[in-house]
């Protein structure tokens, strides 16, 4: 592969349980000749010691010693393999236990997302929830793989009722890109390569759409957005008085010479360089890591964001989030949490939960007020003092904000700014 | 081709630099944990891309388990004089000598599990709070389902199922007192992306890496170098083998792989076209199936 204009995928799988997903991944990693001999040897041997027929492909993905006991997965694993045209992230969610959770923190890296569908049983309460949660989280391409065809003798007519299933709900849903791929996992039909058994099926290939969809654009070239992450200050001979702003970019393109303001002090000055290693550069665009000096001496530190000065992000004390509970313990009401955003971090409370979302039915339910694990809320939430923040659906790296329980240190919750 | 295109091999490195400035931001004492291997030199260079043109904030630790190959420790002492690092070593001989620990006993004994009571000592007596690691998600499966932030109890333990949710790029690095992290800056770099990267890049490895003429023992599947630390049984012959390592460890456990690749070009091809994972040599990982899952949570690298 050519590493000058070869990109990086990352995508997400979900599927229910037995829907063939452990085989899916097996069998990608499989025909891209991403598996070594000595670990398909190691699954070779387990599939007959478990007696299965044949290499059971599934077993590639397991990884704990409780999950290759239990036969499930329980935690968000991730695969890599690389084919000529791109490298792939594969975050592998489990399909039942924490469902919610693991598959939020996949989906929230993603470019992609692969939803599994039984052709035998079509869409079902899973399907759903999987694919609300890839369109909170607004994973740019959707990809819906109709597995098992072999069980349903390669029928079109099948194939057919299930995508007007799945359009006919996710019509509700806010997803750019939805895509379906008639698929069969175990033998391979439409994965990497075209089934035999499908002809009236003329669309991409799993792997040819997962090499070829367009994801140049579904950062956010317009809004620039710099959070501070730490200030370089060398303090040495050669650099007495550099003090450069290191960060990632979080979306648009910062130009030298860029009027810029730095939130939320409202300073303004202009780029005066942009610092890497490798010598000076004339732009810095997401999600590139460098360094900002700017031509003025003003403050900035960690938490705040320079930004162009005609586009600036808002300031607010109080914000309106969609909310994902991550943790066995139920939220505290009125009670305080450390929220962090971007590179801020302050004190927030939970003022008000407006609705929680029953993830079957997609509808909204005003009168429930307690937060358990995997409930999906709309919540109103005060910080102590204003984030920098743009809404979720235009910026996934400015919109979205996580809880840590101070007296446990946990991660417990994510959130989606409205 | 779009103006705005990163290509992988620039994300990987911009994630990576990331997550070390997020290390700086949040902990107070971190380290990075440093064994000599392309992972942990890697990770080294990519930390000083990350706070250029000030120096390397961290120190470089080792856990020397007095099995080395000499080249490690002169690579090591080398690179920590260029980088201007300070450099903590935690010896597992120390920890013999205390009675911490006891060796193991017969011909593959190694010092491999010592190092793990090694490594939470200096961790403890040194008061780190993160030690930054170079560990990779594509070289074991429970590797696999690792945390950039990984969380170590009071005992320095791993507990798998239990894990902090990580999303988007909020690290949570919060702990209380006695507690550590553990990060994996490169977590989502696989073995070829290194080579790749170490190629573009010009980074100085080991000689040890380039194959190179040495004497070897047949044993586990693969070349083991015979050394002073090496207990021959009588039926085992030395050869001298033209080997490269594809990944370092102890001089003991450590195998070698038949090669003619003596430049980074013809590693990369040669890695490129390798049928087995590279720890299949490594004899420490083939005592069991979760040999890696069991060492992790205890404290393992």
């Amino acid at each position: 592969m050519n590493i000058n204009n070869s990109q990086l995928l990352r995508f997400t799988t979900a599927g229910s349980v037995d829907d063939g997903k452990s085989t899916l991944i097996g069998r990608l990693l499989y025909d891209s000749k991403s598996i070594f001999e000595d670990q398909l040897e190691a699954i070779t041997n387990t599939s007959i010691n478990k007696g299965h027929d044949g290499v059971d492909l599934a077993l590639f993905t397991d990884g704990l010693k409780d999950e290759r006991e239990q036969g499930i997965t329980i935690d968000v694993a991730y695969r890599y393999f690389t084919t000529p045209k791109r490298k792939f992230i594969i975050a592998d969610t489990p399909g039942h236990i924490q469902y919610t959770r693991n598959m939020v923190t996949g989906a929230s890296t993603a470019n992609a997302a692969i939803i599994l569908i039984d052709a035998r049983h079509g869409v079902i309460e899973q399907t759903k929830r999987h694919a609300f949660i890839a369109s909170l989280l607004q994973i740019p391409h959707i990809i819906v793989c109709i597995n098992k065809m072999d069980l349903v003798d390669f029928k079109e007519e099948i194939y057919d009722g299930v995508v007007a299933q799945f359009e006919e709900f996710s019509s509700k849903l806010l997803v750019k890109d939805i895509r379906f791929i008639p698929i069969s996992a175990l033998l391979g039909d439409n994965v990497v390569h075209r089934s035999e058994n499908m002809p009236w099926y003329q669309g991409g290939l799993l792997l040819y759409t997962l090499e070829t969809i367009h994801i140049s654009s579904d950062i956010n070239k317009v809004d620039a957005r710099f959070p501070v992450q730490t200030v370089i200050r060398p303090q040495s001979a050669e650099y007495p008085d550099y003090r450069g702003y290191a960060g990632r970019v979080a979306s648009g393109v910062f130009r030298k010479g860029d009027e810029i303001t730095v939130m939320p002090s409202g300073f303004t000055s202009k780029i005066k360089t942009i610092d890497t290693i490798a010598g000076e550069l004339k732009n810095a665009f997401a999600p590139m890591s460098v360094t900002i000096t700017l031509e003025d001496d003003i403050g900035v530190s960690r938490g705040d964001m320079i930004v162009r000065s005609n586009n600036k992000a808002e300031a607010s004390q109080d914000i309106e989030v969609m909310l994902c509970w991550l943790t066995h313990l139920p939220a505290k009401p009125a009670s305080k949490y450390t929220i962090r955003h971007t590179s801020n971090e302050q004190k927030a409370i939970i003022k008000e939960i407006v609705y929680k979302i029953d993830i079957n039915s997609l509808s909204r339910l005003p009168n429930e007020k307690e937060l358990r694990m995997n409930d999906i809320c709309k919540a109103r939430i005060r910080t102590t003092k204003p984030l920098l923040i743009d809404s979720y659906r235009e910026n996934r790296i400015t919109g979205s904000i996580i809880l840590i329980d101070d007296d446990t240190n946990e991660t417990v919750a994510a959130g989606m700014i409205v | 081709m779009n103006k705005y295109f990163l290509n992988y091999l620039d994300e990987l490195e911009s994630e990576s630099i990331y997550v070390l400035r997020e290390v700086w931001a949040q902990f107070q004492n971190p380290v990075i944990l440093f064994s000599g291997g392309k992972d942990s030199i890697v990770l080294t260079h990519l930390a000083k891309k990350a706070f250029f043109p000030s120096k390397i904030p961290f120190a470089l630790m080792h856990v020397d388990t007095g099995h080395n190959f000499p080249e490690t420790i002169s690579f090591r002492d080398e690179l920590v004089k260029v980088m201007g690092v300070r450099l903590i070593v935690g010896y597992v001989q120390d920890s013999i000598d205390k009675g911490r620990i006891a060796e193991e006993k017969g011909k593959n004994a190694t010092r491999n599990a010592l190092q793990i009571t090694t490594l939470l000592d200096t961790i403890e007596t040194n008061k780190i709070d993160c030690a930054i690691g170079g560990g990779r998600r594509d070289e074991e499966k429970s590797r696999a389902k690792e945390r950039f932030f990984s969380h170590r109890d009071e005992f320095g333990q791993w507990d798998p199922k239990n894990q902090r949710p990580e999303l988007w790029n909020l690290f949570n690095g919060k702990h209380f007192q006695g507690e550590h992290f553990r990060v994996f800056p490169i977590s989502n770099w696989t073995e070829m992306d290194i080579w790749n990267y170490i190629k573009r890049e010009g980074i100085q490895i080991p000689s040890l890496y380039y194959a190179h003429e040495r004497e070897v023992v047949w044993r586990n599947d693969s070349w083991i170098p015979n050394s002073e630390f090496l207990i021959l049984e009588s039926k085992e012959k030395t050869y001298l083998k033209k080997i490269r390592f594809r990944t370092l460890g102890d001089i003991t456990i450590t195998g070698g792989i038949e090669s003619e690749a003596d430049t980074l070009e013809k590693i990369v091809q040669e890695v490129a076209a390798m049928r087995n994972t590279e720890r299949g040599n490594r004899s420490d990982d083939k005592r069991s199936d979760t040999a890696m899952e069991d060492r992790k949570r205890q404290g393992y690298f």
